[in-house]
């Protein structure tokens, strides 16, 4: 255990425990993230890995325990907080500029019309900066002007991460960003992540069915299972002992000879699911 | 209609406003068209016409039994069509944009439903009202001649009314219609939002409703909103755009309608499905040389990113 600095802490749960219809999700969660660390939330499907971000939104009550999201209680702090949830499609005929859809993460939940950044004040003139600069750095530039129906799956996810940083966040939550993404934008979106997360010092939680794609930017992990969690270095979590003892059944991880993880008798009918396909 | 056209416009346009029902006209066709062009933006960018037809339906036994029961016919469609809009919001279960209405094929069977039998309502008033049989028309294809002045006071306070509440919330509702999912965890209450637009809608389909008919709302709520989306994907310009569009096939139908012998709602819709047509081909020729040299692009560097949809 590395000593724990109170200050840099930004997220940190106690014996937490969410319910969704009765049913237990997850529980006795205990965990802190710090500043700058770049975060794994993995688990087999069903484990409620979406539901832990909700639950750092405030969109999601806790069952028990306590839960501190930026010092405060969840939900208090969402304007400091890049959310990007799951997989989502814009519909081809969705007539709306990627660099709108960017600028909405800028200023989306402050009253009054969206005005061309030129009427608008201050902070409008330098929200169009700010959008301009978040689209050069994750690379969208060429086709942040097209409407976003247009773009293909892999271009939306960016401008969905460059709509997560505009606001300059604290805290990054990305549900399964790489989701949508072919082997080279993994490796490159993945990159972008870790970059901003060290030269920004944002935390960065980042949900994921498949470790690979990230494994060698990661700082911890994090396991999530209906009786507790597990976080730690990579290594010395996703072993067989560890996860045997987390979800009470034998699992076996393995190591192919280009060093990917394949997480094998996880309860799930997924056995593949950490494996890259 | 005694009145010749000629080909001096300003002449016309004197002739036209020498009558009170015509001036009125105007106005009430100049405040429904702002309104209408505004609303229909964001609910073409919602994809709820659906929601907007149904509650221009609706309107139709409000306006139909409020003349029955001898009140203001504004009166009965903006009550119906408020109502309406709060009913509607109550039933779209998880308040979401897309799922709003017509996402999802049961609730809009049973929205079609209630749309069939507002029309049948609106008929059953219409027959208790004897001696009314002109009325019916103009009811459900609008009317030239049926503003009057405490309509257009009505008219203008719900149309300020609309565009005051769009100027406040304008940009929290883009956000919640374009990505509701992340408006939400912003902390904007994309449920109350979306109830609250569709109050908005049924406002301007009340509105609407009064200068089109029923049953033609979608000449000045949809039309425009649909030519602006083709015509640009900027959220200011096309509401801007859409607005003027608005405008002009109220203003130019209202006068086609005051020289010709045929209706209005008629005029109106024939020059908004053909400023529709225009954009939808400049559109597809637009994206068809784009699509040409996009390829040709692709043939000359190697692209890393993904591949174009």
């Amino acid at each position: 255990m590395r000593p724990i600095d109170d200050s840099r802490v930004v997220v940190s749960l106690e014996h937490a425990a969410t319910t969704v219809g009765g049913r237990t999700i997850w529980s006795d969660v205990t965990l802190q993230v710090r500043a700058g660390e770049f975060v794994a939330v993995l688990g087999p499907n069903g484990v409620g890995k979406s539901t832990f971000l909700k639950a750092l939104l405030g969109l999601q009550p806790l069952s028990a325990g306590q839960l501190e999201v930026l010092g405060t209680h969840q939900g208090r702090q969402n304007a400091r907080i890049g959310y990007l949830p799951q997989r989502r499609a814009f519909d081809p005929s969705t007539r709306i500029r990627g660099v709108d859809v960017v600028g909405l993460g800028w200023d989306g939940d402050r009253w009054g019309i969206p005005l061309p950044a030129r009427f608008g004040g201050r902070h409008a003139r330098e929200g169009d900066e700010r959008v301009r600069e978040v689209i050069e750095l994750v690379g969208a530039t060429s086709y942040a002007y097209r409407p976003i129906g247009e773009c293909s799956g892999g271009e939306q996810q960016r401008l969905l991460i460059a709509q997560a940083l505009v606001s300059r966040p604290d805290l990054l939550l990305l549900d399964e960003p790489l989701d949508s993404l072919d082997v080279t934008n993994q490796a490159s979106v993945s990159a972008l992540i870790q970059s901003v997360c060290r030269s920004q010092g944002v935390a960065v939680l980042l949900v994921a069915h498949d470790v690979n794609p990230i494994l060698r930017y990661l700082d911890q992990v994090i396991y999530l299972a209906r009786g507790g969690a597990v976080m730690g270095p990579p290594e010395e979590v996703i072993t067989a002992d560890t996860l045997t003892m987390l979800y009470g059944t034998p699992i076996d991880v393995l190591r192919d000879r280009a060093g990917r993880l394949v997480v094998v008798g996880q309860p799930d009918s997924h056995t593949h699911h950490h494996s890259s396909t | 209609m005694n009145a010749r056209f000629s080909w001096n416009i300003a002449d016309d346009v004197r002739q036209m406003l020498a009558f009170h029902f015509m001036v009125n006209a105007l106005r009430a066709g100049t405040i429904v068209a702002v309104v209408a062009g505004a609303i229909g933006y964001f609910m073409v960018l919602r994809r709820q016409s659906f929601a907007g037809h149904t509650l221009a339906v609706i309107g139709f036994p409000g306006a139909a039994g409020a003349i029955w029961l001898g009140i203001n016919a504004g009166f009965g469609y903006f009550g119906f069509c408020i109502a309406g809009a709060l009913v509607i919001a109550a039933l779209s279960r998880n308040g979401r944009a897309n799922t709003g209405l017509g996402g999802d094929a049961q609730e809009s069977a049973v929205i079609g439903t209630v749309q069939a039998f507002a029309l049948a309502c609106g008929f059953l008033f219409v027959s208790l009202y004897k001696g009314f049989l002109s009325g019916l028309n103009s009811l459900l294809f609008g009317s030239i001649v049926g503003v009057t002045d405490t309509q257009l006071v009505t008219l203008l306070i719900a149309g300020l009314g609309c565009l005051v509440a769009l100027a406040a919330f304008g940009r929290r509702l883009l956000f919640a219609s374009v990505d509701p999912d992340v408006a939400q965890a912003r902390g904007i209450p994309v449920r109350l939002v979306n109830g609250a637009f569709l109050v908005l809608l049924g406002i301007a389909a009340a509105g609407t409703s009064q200068v089109t008919g029923s049953l033609l709302v979608f000449a000045l709520l949809v039309a425009p909103a649909a030519t602006a989306v083709r015509l640009t994907a900027r959220p200011a310009a096309g509401l801007v755009l859409s607005v003027v569009l608005a405008l002009a096939v109220t203003w130019v139908g209202e006068g086609i309608a005051f020289f010709s012998p045929y209706p209005i709602g008629f005029w109106v819709t024939t020059l908004a499905f053909g400023s529709f047509l225009l954009a939808a081909g400049y559109r597809a020729a637009v994206d068809r040389a784009g699509r040409r040299g996009a390829s040709r692009a692709e043939r000359v560097t190697v692209s890393t990113a993904g591949s174009p949809a």
